[in-house]
């Protein structure tokens, strides 16, 4: 047994308890509310070209979910969810890597995907679950997917991505990948059981992944006080002997500056490193949701003056590498494309019924394709009820 | 040919497979040095290095998303639960994850090189959580194979075809037989189907139908009805899912009597369903009810198991009680 699994403290001969809330934790804060920076604030690397990037995301995420949240109430589609308030966290995480990393994802994370050039018309096709969804229409909206650009498709259930990047990372670490994966998840998430057992894994077995924690103070209705009473999720880092930083989520230069700098740590070292981000769901958990029952107009007002794209933008505005007619130029095209591409997708049929028994296996089995042809007699005999499918049979 | 137990059989597929495929991993609670509680990894981590064959906290869930992680990266894990009764901290990773990566991402993602393998059943004394036959509950789900070999020569060939499909197996091991079954098993590679059942002995008045462990039992039930003149065909299933309905209908067309044995309580135990397809498949054929026998529908007892147990002598009256229905 190596002896080397606790660090002998000081030897005491009356009990000592130390204190639940004994570590303190610094935050980083890089940028201010008005665009300028903290004096002797470490920037991250960040070229004009990247910058300029990294803001046409944050603003298609912004128009894309009022666009998405427009068309729900109009009956259009189902379901959305947005992230309002919370896009720094995410695009730039995605800034901050190399697109051959892998990013897995909770499902408030389409900035991400944004960031790394996912198509308007497959964020439509998912939304309208047509029959040109990469995920063949098969989950809610807002279950996003690419293989191509390393972006685990969304699994509803909480959590169960933690440990799956701790896995993840610990192959590519195996083969010589040079890269790391990206795990996000909610404070709520947190107090899952695969929490731990992923972080813990990590750690162990010394796998390459950023676990980034956007803690935006609610889970639906539970407020982030009913979830833990510890000094939020990073005082956790500490217990699985893992590298920890918390930030200011809606922070951009901070959330690129902590995930550049826990990538380079990852990859050197092989080891995970915990990043807890500070923010706040200015929006409704869902569409199915109505914050006004769990919280005040007035905790809302004074979060909503700490929005991460307006404070991005006065810092490039700043720089002068924007202004505001590119701004208003920008914002004009993005809402004229985003409708355009609403009405496309929805006029798309709905996936085959075939669709319905492929990928459940590598092949369909003999007692899947026998269902399969039973229920397409069954749909020839009764062709209005099965209205999407009965036409193509 | 060699002479090798089951445990021997599978530590040997093992081996094939790691030496073959340098993705290959074997991970689980005290799989690394020491082999694994039963040994069943024996001299892997020596063979193929820590990283590849190695101890995990003790977390089911996080061997399994592990293991997921691992698959979808494109290794080719093979995660170890102790005990199949430990399984169930790892439930949501296997039925919400493991069986729906592939169609909840429309084919972009899957967890195919994944096998789970885990020691199953009881009859060891092994009491409520040592003894357990969990394959009921796997079957219910749509995505994942599940398989279950009956002797050593089965174990290491249905086992390397479960490790190489380009699907999420679950591999349940009779631990009753691990040390118990012994047989001539070839030191080359070679593969079994998965999916396919395996008519064991033919017979003409009855068919009987097991799975791993229970099959010794349907065996000697049926030597006994032999002595009273009643000719039993034997069928090994061998995969719960999906299963081999042609072969055993066909048998069931032949002798018109089915008898289905498994350790598992017999309330929406796995007899069930195949009772349900078998009637619609060969009612016409039928000449008496479908006979189940199985665990009595209590958690499994220690000192009461023998009686618990869905032993020879039950399996024996039952199929008396079939053919003279």
């Amino acid at each position: 047994m190596n002896t080397d699994i606790y660090k002998e403290g000081e030897v005491v001969h009356s009990p000592a308890f130390i204190d639940g809330h004994s570590v303190d934790i610094p935050v980083l804060k890089i940028l201010k509310q008005d665009g300028t920076t903290y004096p002797n604030a470490e920037l991250p690397e960040l070229n004009q070209v990247e910058a300029e990037k990294v803001y046409k995301a944050l603003a298609f995420h912004r128009v894309l979910d009022e666009r998405m949240i427009a068309a729900q109430r109009q009956g259009r589609v189902s379901f959305y969810m947005t992230a309002l308030g919370e896009e720094a966290t995410t695009v730039g995480g995605a800034a901050a890597l190399e697109s051959r990393d892998m990013i897995m994802a909770q499902y408030r994370e389409q900035g991400c995907l944004i960031y790394r050039g996912f198509s308007l018309e497959d964020f439509m096709n998912q939304l309208f679950s047509n029959e040109k969804d990469l995920g063949k229409g098969r989950q809610m909206p807002i279950h996003y997917g690419s293989n191509e650009f390393n972006y685990l498709t969304i699994s509803s259930p909480l959590g169960t991505q933690i440990p799956q990047a701790s896995g993840y990372a610990y192959g590519q670490k195996l083969q010589g990948k040079d890269a790391v994966t990206l795990c996000y998840f909610g404070e709520g998430a947190a107090s899952e059981g695969d929490f731990h057992a992923g972080l813990n894994m990590a750690a162990v077995h010394k796998a390459p992944v950023i676990f980034f924690c956007r803690n935006n103070g609610y889970a639906i209705s539970t407020p982030s006080d009913e979830q833990y009473v510890g000094n939020g999720i990073a005082s956790r880092g500490v217990g699985y002997g893992m590298k920890t930083i918390r930030i200011d989520g809606n922070d951009i230069l901070a959330v690129m500056k902590a995930v550049q700098l826990a990538r380079a740590h990852a990859v050197e070292h092989s080891e995970p490193v915990l990043i807890e981000a500070m923010s706040y769901r200015l929006g409704a958990h869902s569409t199915s949701d109505d914050p006004s029952g769990y919280r005040t107009k007035e905790e809302e007002a004074k979060w909503a003056e700490h929005d991460p794209i307006a404070r991005y933008k006065s810092w490039m505005l700043a720089q002068e590498w924007w202004d505001e007619a590119q701004d208003a130029e920008l914002f004009e095209t993005l809402r004229e494309e985003i409708l355009a591409a609403v009405k496309v997708a929805e006029k798309i049929d709905k996936p085959p019924v075939e669709d319905l028994v492929t990928d459940v296996y590598d092949d369909v089995p003999k007692h899947l394709q026998k269902q399969l042809d039973e229920l397409k007699e069954h749909i020839k005999k009764y062709p209005e009820a099965y209205p999407f499918t009965a036409g193509r049979i | 040919m060699a002479q090798m137990n089951l445990l021997q059989a599978i530590n040997n597929a093992l081996d094939i497979a790691m030496a073959e495929d340098d993705s290959t991993l074997c991970f689980g609670e005290d799989v690394g040095h020491f082999g694994g509680v039963f040994r069943a990894t024996s001299g892997l981590q020596e063979k193929y290095g820590k990283a590849r064959c190695f101890n995990t906290p003790l977390v089911e869930q996080g061997i399994i998303g592990f293991a997921n992680g691992l698959a979808a990266q494109g290794s080719r894990p093979i995660a170890e639960i102790q005990f199949a009764d430990y399984i169930f901290p790892a439930f949501d990773q296997i039925v919400n994850e493991t069986a729906k990566f592939r169609y909840r991402s429309g084919n972009q993602f899957d967890v195919g090189r994944l096998t789970i393998r885990t020691p199953y059943g009881g009859g060891i004394a092994g009491g409520l959580y040592h003894s357990q036959s969990p394959e009921a509950y796997f079957a219910h789900t749509p995505g994942l194979k599940v398989v279950v070999p009956r002797n050593p020569y089965q174990a290491k060939g249905l086992l390397l075809a479960s490790i190489r499909d380009d699907n999420p197996v679950i591999f349940f091991e009779p631990k009753r037989l691990y040390r118990a079954s012994v047989g001539e098993v070839p030191e080359d590679d070679y593969q079994l189907p998965i999916g396919k059942a395996e008519v064991v002995t033919q017979g003409n008045d009855i068919s009987l139908l097991a799975w791993g462990a229970q099959m010794e039992i349907i065996e000697k039930a049926a030597e006994m009805a032999a002595n009273e003149g009643i000719s039993c065909e034997i069928i090994d299933l061998r995969s719960i899912l999906p299963w081999d309905v042609e072969t055993v209908a066909n048998s069931v067309m032949k002798t018109g009597r089915l008898l289905v044995s498994h350790e598992a309580p017999v309330t929406a135990g796995f007899a069930g369903e195949i009772a349900a397809t078998i009637q619609q498949e060969c009612f016409l054929h039928l000449e008496s009810p479908i006979a189940r026998v199985c665990g009595v529908d209590t958690p499994y007892p220690l000192s009461l198991e023998r009686e618990h147990m869905a032993d020879h002598l039950k399996v024996f009256e039952a199929i008396k009680r079939t053919v003279n229905y």
